[in-house]
């Protein structure tokens, strides 16, 4: 009974979830619980556990310890009938079209999707009666996100879904999967890109070194991390000894940043030391200072 | 199992093959080309056994037609199943007996003939020779032996007729082997299988679906490449043709056995391939394709019977050439049953998706 008052209000928890690979530990005791209609996003640099963990969540890998629940019960064998999922890489059987292989997924399940609507909702009918190895990757990617969707799921794994493609093919992806949460379903995504958890997450877990290091809404973990912005220059103006400036300073190749909490004073600061601002600019702290300020990598390393 | 599942993974599979032209092609072209290549080796009249060159001799009225040039030298130059060769350099000449590219040497003019003492057919020509000294070569030899002839009068097999059935089953192998081991590796490594195993379909229904395809394409084109080398080659055929196509399906399906044993868990293309030649050339050279088993070692004779293909090809063979019935190949088709009953289960047993 402890299953039906505590966990009925989550479509899936992970509990203590613990993956070795030959004594490694890759998963390392990784907790977290959803409510249906969420966008939750797994963010880490390689190597982190992201995939490892998604597997175990999809049922492809059992873990070495730990349990996953699906709406407060163990899975059963029928939680393949109710989860959509789009791999990292995948090939498709060559020498069939697109159509034929939407078909091909159809007859695996028992309710499937209407194929016409998913032609339609993942925008393939330009490619229909295309052999599968000869589309591009941002069709490519359509297409394994509308096989994802063919038994009608209520839970959406999506695997680094938008890794290679061009940035126009990854705002419309975005927007079929701004359609999926419109559905209220749930989805489950890991990403190399930022810009695409803020984008779409509800709440992110970032992990590192197999554990979940930090989790909550993008903007709830950034005004708990930061209460700072950023000054950016071009470093090449700056002439003056920067030890002097009461600023944390982060310095790339190209660009000077300064952090603040007060931008009026700072700038007065800047000008005193006849600093130029004419290319000044002033931006918030992302989830990719977040990123580096917590595991110490760039995210896309 | 669900019917629906198997049908979907089994259309298309059989999409994939029938569209994969180059494959496909090559399926057809291969069995053919061998058949035709060795079948145009041996379409004389009658099998040349022996090389005998000639130096002078020959006028030029005969227009060269050696054999007749030499009507009145001696009846050993009309022999049936000699190619005798004219030849100008007599040291060149007496190099290739060294070396057997000829078995015997005749100087017409200068009435010697040389011949090499390690070499068999040399000593069997001079043996005709004598023979023939007092007789002429299509005449019946009137020494008195203490035997008497008698002619066998059976139906007469060449090469190629023996020759088709192990080619035939030779394509068996190589597209069975090749078509169910390869791809089904190459499908896991690249990913197919994962985005299967997500599916709610089963590996059973996956596997089964692997063999039937293979095997209806398989029987589709041994059928294909009998007839059309029939009508070329007009084979003989004594036996019951259900009863043949029954040891080739029964031979596909043990051959496909193998294949999905060595895709059960292999993940590297290329070390299926490897364990794919390793398995099917011996079987190409042990099972009797080529050559009858007759005089190879006994140890080796054993071995061949480990190969599911040296049982097809008897059987095939048995009922082509000698026309045997259902109940003369009953051991071959058991043994074939067996074998593939125990790769099969040996192999589902032990497949993995990933």
């Amino acid at each position: 009974m402890k299953y039906g008052r505590v966990y009925m209000t989550f479509i899936i928890e992970a509990q203590n979830l613990i993956k070795h690979f030959n004594h490694v530990a890759a998963v390392d005791g990784v907790n977290f619980a959803l409510k249906a209609g969420v966008c939750f996003g797994l963010l880490g640099p390689n190597g982190a556990g992201k995939t490892t963990t998604i597997e175990m969540l999809e049922g492809l890998i059992p873990p070495t310890e730990g349990n996953i629940y699906f709406h407060g019960k163990k899975r059963g064998n029928d939680f393949k009938e109710h989860a959509g999922i789009m791999f990292q890489s995948t090939a498709l059987q060559e020498f069939i079209t697109v159509k034929e292989t939407l078909q091909l997924f159809t007859h695996l399940y028992p309710k499937p999707a209407d194929i016409d609507s998913l032609i339609d909702k993942c925008a393939l009918s330009e490619f229909l009666h295309r052999d599968t190895t000869k589309l591009s990757g941002g069709q490519r990617q359509r297409l394994l996100l509308a096989i994802a969707l063919i038994n009608n799921p209520t839970i959406i794994f999506l695997d680094e879904p938008t890794t290679g493609l061009d940035p126009q093919s990854r705002r419309n992806f975005w927007e079929l999967v701004h359609d999926i949460k419109a559905q209220n379903k749930t989805i489950i995504l890991t990403t190399h890109y930022m810009e695409e958890a803020y984008e779409l997450c509800d709440e992110i877990a970032i992990m590192d070194h197999g554990k979940i290091i930090t989790r909550g809404s993008p903007e709830e973990l950034l005004a708990q991390h930061f209460k700072s912005v950023v000054l950016q220059l071009p470093a090449d103006e700056i002439d003056i000894d920067t030890s002097q400036l009461p600023f944390t300073l982060i310095r790339n190749a190209k660009h000077m940043e300064f952090e603040c909490t007060d931008v009026n004073s700072a700038l007065q600061l800047l000008l005193q030391h006849n600093i130029d601002l004419t290319n000044l600019r002033i931006r918030s702290h992302t989830l990719d200072d977040l990123f580096l300020k917590l595991t110490g990598h760039q995210l896309r390393t | 199992m669900k019917l629906t599942r198997f049908r979907a993974i089994l259309s298309a599979r059989n999409r994939e093959f029938v569209r994969d032209r180059s494959a496909l092609s090559w399926n057809f072209l291969f069995p053919v080309l061998i058949v035709i290549g060795f079948a145009f080796a041996f379409s004389g009249e009658s099998i040349n056994l022996y090389k005998v060159g000639i130096i002078g001799g020959i006028s030029s009225d005969t227009g060269g037609d050696i054999k007749k040039a030499l009507t009145k030298e001696h009846p050993f130059f009309q022999t049936k199943h000699i190619t005798f060769i004219p030849l100008n350099n007599l040291e060149a000449a007496i190099i290739k007996i060294e070396k057997h590219q000829l078995d015997m040497l005749f100087d017409i003019k200068s009435r010697h003939y040389w011949l090499n003492r390690e070499s068999p057919s040399g000593y069997i020509l001079e043996r005709v020779l004598f023979g023939t000294a007092n007789n002429g070569p299509d005449h019946e030899m009137s020494l008195s032996l203490p035997f008497t002839k008698q002619e066998v009068s059976g139906k007469q097999i060449r090469y190629i007729d023996w020759l088709v059935p192990g080619i035939l089953a030779m394509n068996i192998m190589f597209s069975a082997l090749f078509g169910v081991g390869y791809v089904i590796v190459r499908y896991r490594k690249n990913g197919v299988l994962k985005r299967l195993k997500a599916t709610p379909l089963s590996a059973f229904e996956f596997l089964s679906a692997q063999v039937v395809s293979r095997l209806w394409l398989v029987m589709l084109i041994t059928v294909a490449v009998y007839i059309g080398t029939d009508l070329v080659l007009n084979l003989p055929m004594y036996g019951s043709y259900f009863n043949l196509l029954l040891v080739f399906m029964m031979g596909s399906i043990s051959m496909i056995s193998i294949g999905m044993l060595i895709a059960a868990r292999t993940t590297s293309e290329e070390f299926a391939g490897g364990i794919l030649n390793l398995i099917s050339w011996p079987m190409m050279f042990l099972s009797g394709v080529w050559f009858s088993l007759e005089g190879i070692h006994p140890l080796l004779q054993q071995l061949a019977l480990v190969f599911p293909l040296t049982h097809l090809i008897n059987a095939a063979r048995a009922i082509m050439l000698d026309g045997a019935g259902l109940l003369d190949i009953a051991p071959q088709l058991l043994t074939l049953g067996l074998m593939s009953t125990v790769l099969l289960v040996i192999g589902a047993i032990s497949f993995r998706w990933e």
